[in-house]
């Protein structure tokens, strides 16, 4: 069991400037991610995009500002369970709460933080009507272990990186391997583009262009997939396989945080914004992009004002008996819990003579 | 102010005749959101970077008019569903007074 003072749901920019302010008071946190890198969509949709917006940085890529964020709470040591989505949330006696993720890690804190974003990212599945009782018979969006496609009949269906690399990994360990892409160009890394033409020229690869995979067949799990071919005389074409990976990139969905029994509204989760951030649910607080308030607006810079604001109301949740005045990190510097300790230099005074 | 009228058919089907200014620097997808025409959460999710494909729309009309899609966005249409010729990303097109007229459907929302 994972104990700290804020659990933080989130590892975005507002997750981890949270840690920050948190860190000020004294009180620890964790934070849970199902990505396995911090920064949110900053890491995993647009790392090389700048942003203009961020008070004090005329301009910044987002992922410098995701590791500028690291290095700034770093003092902090956050804790992290990353690659792991936050499943169930279980409020004890104590008013204290237990939060266990898909893969079973359990967390212990008097305070959750949700700074979900837009939530957790999850792989698109195709629009095929009956893909979801193939799941795990022969269906998988993620390839965990590539070991279990030995010697095995694979179609994998994309046409950007992870569907090129994943092709070229599992032709070297498959008994056959089938790319299908809806048209004739990939849009991948050059060099994993020319090694998938290369890989189809000696026959490891076998390119299916200009087609979709519309259907699946199997009793009780996955003998075939049905390919549609566009503009050619014979349109479906029934192929025997053994597993079907389709890789389309990655969306973000509300998720099993939806089922907490908070006040969502318009895909978000309500908050008292004349406050504190909290929810409806009192030491369940949402910050950033996922929380909802007249006159929301979903800027980094709004999250970690947030932030901020959440953290006081935190600390009072947790020493109801002490009263907590706010400090100037100027003033004060930052005692880490590290033991490194930052401040300004001191104005030396010696008279001259 | 100059405001063009273009007809938005939301994903349940219905037409609603609306009202886009063209002196506000929004795209598309802005006007959609402005008239809360698909439910929040499900339409411009990445905020209009051509990184997600939640504002795919099918150009009804006027597509000659309509500016080239660039890389991102033909690579977001490589990698969305229920994707026909005339899916453009909504996001990617600016709101000109040449689009008066304009008619488009906005795609289903896919899982």
């Amino acid at each position: 069991m994972i104990k700290t003072d804020i659990l933080i749901i989130g590892a975005g920019p507002t997750g981890l400037f949270a840690v920050f302010e948190a860190g000020l008071l004294k009180l620890k946190c964790h934070l849970i991610d199902a990505l396995p890198q911090p920064g949110g969509q900053c890491s995993e949709i647009y790392p090389k995009k700048p942003i203009y917006d961020i008070p004090g940085f005329p301009e910044v890529l987002a992922g410098d500002l995701v590791n500028n964020l690291m290095d700034q709470i770093k003092p902090f040591e956050p804790g992290f369970t990353l690659g792991e989505r936050a499943e169930n949330i279980e409020k004890l006696e104590d008013e204290t709460f237990i939060v266990t993720t898909n893969k079973g890690t359990k967390h212990h804190a008097p305070v959750v933080v949700i700074a979900g974003g837009l939530g957790s990212f999850e792989p698109r599945k195709p629009p095929i009507p009956n893909i979801k009782n193939y799941e795990d018979k022969g269906v998988a969006y993620i390839i965990r272990d590539p070991e279990i496609y030995k010697d095995k009949r694979v179609v994998i269906a994309g046409g950007g990186d992870s569907a090129l690399d994943w092709s070229i990994y599992l032709a070297g360990i498959a008994k056959e391997v089938s790319l299908v892409h809806r048209r004739k160009d990939f849009r991948g890394a050059l060099d994993s583009v020319e090694k998938v033409e290369e890989l189809s020229k000696i026959g490891k690869i076998n390119l299916i262009t200009d087609s979709e995979v519309v259907d699946l067949k199997g009793e009780g799990g996955l003998d075939a997939v049905v390919i549609r071919h566009k503009d050619e005389a014979v349109e479906e074409q029934v192929k025997e396989v053994d597993a079907f990976i389709p890789l389309f990139g990655l969306s973000p969905k509300l998720g099993p945080i939806a089922d907490w029994g908070l006040e969502i509204e318009k895909n978000a989760i309500k908050v008292n914004n004349s406050y504190d951030y909290q929810t409806n649910i009192p030491g369940i607080y949402a910050i950033g992009d996922v929380n909802t308030y007249p006159g929301k607006l979903k800027l980094i810079l709004c999250g970690f004002h947030e932030a901020a604001i959440m953290c006081q109301s935190a600390y009072q949740r947790i020493f109801p008996e002490k009263r907590y005045v706010m400090k100037y990190t100027t003033v004060s510097g930052i005692d880490g819990f590290d033991g490194t300790r930052k401040e300004a230099k001191r104005e030396v005074v010696k008279s001259i003579n | 102010m100059s405001d063009i009228k273009i007809t938005i058919i939301d994903r349940q089907g219905e037409a609603h005749n609306v009202d886009a200014p063209t002196d506000m620097n929004l795209n598309l997808m802005e006007v959609i959101r402005m008239h809360e025409l698909a439910p929040e959460g499900t339409i411009g999710i990445c905020g209009g970077m051509a990184m997600c494909a939640s504002c795919q729309c099918y150009m009804l009309n006027l597509e000659h008019m309509l500016p080239e899609k660039a890389y991102e966005e033909e690579d977001m249409l490589d990698q969305a569903f229920f994707v026909q010729d005339n899916s453009r990303l909504s996001c990617q097109i600016p709101i000109r007074e040449d689009l008066e007229g304009l008619e488009i459907k906005i795609a289903p929302v896919s899982e």
